[in-house]
């Protein structure tokens, strides 16, 4: 299986089953097109372009490729190395929020229940879970969510302590990670966190009325005029470790591109804003209507992603990261992201989810963190849904990108784990395609 | 190649032996939260 696509007259062609990429002429795209390289009837027809003789050299450059298995390679059949071993955890500090987003998935940080802080204790036993369920593997993640977590900052501190003395005793690693609103930030909390946080991501929309529009606070005004200084002096302090200006687009921006610029102008260096996950029903949801819409967008933003790198103003935009080496590798790359065999999200209470995005869904709760794992039967329905068993994503040019996209999105909108959510896959093979082009022009 | 340039230097079945430790990071954990995305995390092996 092949992929075709064309930006800005550069062209491009990725074998699926290897991960190559190409970058070529239009020649050896016009040829690819209906595979008219295999059949004289219709190369000929390109030697009034490109001359025959040139034609027939683009042939042989393409025969030569197919030899080396560089393109069209034939599907291997991986069968699945890793073994299932949860060692990733989203950690609910919190189900309470001191902000009140009207997009929030979690419902205002309840999750539809009580509001609720997760203790010492309760933390105590996920880590100790997690160290045990987690076999072989030395890398651990613990990411400290909500709510906000900041409003429960005194257990995080015990927690990351706790998380240092016993990755010693077991000869683990812990990586601790904050998602946070902000509103909290203030120095005591920015020093902490610059310290023991691998990663940390600043939730933020961008420019203030689209902020604003969204991210209220508990007396529905907006957020940004306390947010933006609090994650300005959050960032300056931060030096090269890495965190995310992090943003929802809505049905309300659809030219979120302006968002990052916003974002990139005020400093902010890292960046990733992504669509809402919300149902179609509300106002402010994406849906088919606007993906074509949104696909320009993503072309303003990779201009204006290149001019920056051009011009010493250089950022990261998440979604146009891509490792063409170095990247996972295959077996990661079928299983997808790894809820409920590798990471579950635990509530205050210390029931433990497939992922942060079923929380509060009873039927979605496979155990706790005092007896492990209890629901086998739903543990299994994330075992079998790598790319290569969902129809649509099998025959898909992108499988080995998103491998199989989010489970949650695809439960939302399809009721089912292997019907992928089609805005997302519309939208992410976009992203994929720019992300290429980028790294070409680099 | 006179008219093609191969971006990436190895295939994802390079290797494959020895690849599969699973210490990579998990996807959601670090920017998204909301969507899967695989092929821009690194390998730890």
């Amino acid at each position: 299986m092949i992929h075709l696509f064309n930006i800005d007259e550069m062209y491009f062609v990725t074998d699926i089953n290897s991960g190559l990429v190409h970058v070529v002429d239009e020649i050896i795209y016009d040829l690819l097109i209906d595979e008219k390289f295999k059949d004289e009837n219709k190369f000929s027809k390109l030697y009034s372009k490109y001359g025959k003789e040139t034609v027939e050299e683009a042939i042989s450059e393409l025969n030569y490729l197919i030899e080396k298995e560089m393109l069209y390679t034939k599907e291997t059949n991986i069968e699945n190395k890793i073994k299932p071993a949860i060692k990733a955890m989203c950690l609910n500090m919190t189900h309470d929020c001191n902000l009140s987003c009207e997009y929030c998935f979690a419902s205002q940080g309840t999750y539809n229940g009580e509001k609720g802080f997760l203790s010492f204790e309760t933390g105590k036993k996920a880590f100790d879970f997690l160290v045990k369920s987690s076999g072989n593997r030395r890398n651990l993640e613990v990411d400290f969510f909500g709510g906000e977590p900041l409003m429960n900052f005194e257990t995080i501190k015990e927690l990351v302590e706790y998380g240092r003395k016993i990755e010693k005793e077991h000869n683990k690693h812990f990586r601790f990670t904050i998602t946070t609103n902000g509103l909290l930030l203030d120095h005591e909390k920015i020093n902490y966190i610059n310290e023991n946080m691998d990663n940390v991501v600043l939730s933020i929309d961008g420019r203030k009325e689209t902020n604003d529009r969204m991210r209220k606070t508990q007396n529905l005004k907006g957020s940004y005029d306390v947010i933006i200084n609090n994650f300005k002096n959050f960032v300056n302090k931060r030096g090269d470790k890495d965190y995310f200006a992090r943003g929802t687009y809505t049905s309300y921006n659809l030219d979120f591109s302006e968002d990052v610029k916003h974002l990139r102008e005020l400093g902010f260096d890292k960046i990733s804003v992504e669509p809402v996950v919300a149902s179609p029903n509300e106002k402010y949801a994406i849906k088919e209507e606007h993906v074509e819409i949104l696909k320009k967008e993503y072309e303003n933003l990779a201009k204006y992603y290149i001019e920056c790198s051009n011009n010493d103003k250089k950022f990261q935009f998440f979604h146009f990261n891509i490792e063409l080496d170095g990247g996972p590798c295959i077996y990661k790359r079928t299983i997808g992201c790894g809820a409920g065999t590798e990471y579950v999200a635990v509530t205050p209470n210390g029931d433990l989810y497939p992922c942060h995005q079923f929380v509060g869904q009873d039927e979605f709760v496979v155990g706790n963190v005092h007896e492990g794992i209890t629901n086998d039967q739903m543990i299994s329905k994330f075992k079998n849904v790598s790319v290569n068993e969902k129809a649509v994503c099998k025959e898909c040019w992108a499988k080995y990108y998103c491998s199989g996209g989010c489970h949650a999105n695809a439960y939302n909108f399809n009721k089912s784990f292997h019907i992928p959510y089609s805005v997302g896959c519309e939208l992410e093979k976009k992203r994929i395609e720019l992300s290429i082009y980028i790294k070409a022009r680099s | 190649m006179k008219f093609i340039k191969t971006l990436n230097s190895t295939k994802f079945t390079d290797s494959i032996s020895v690849k599969g430790c699973g210490e990579c990071q998990t996807s959601c954990q670090s920017a998204c939260k909301t969507s899967c995305t695989v092929g821009n995390q690194k390998c730890e092996n």
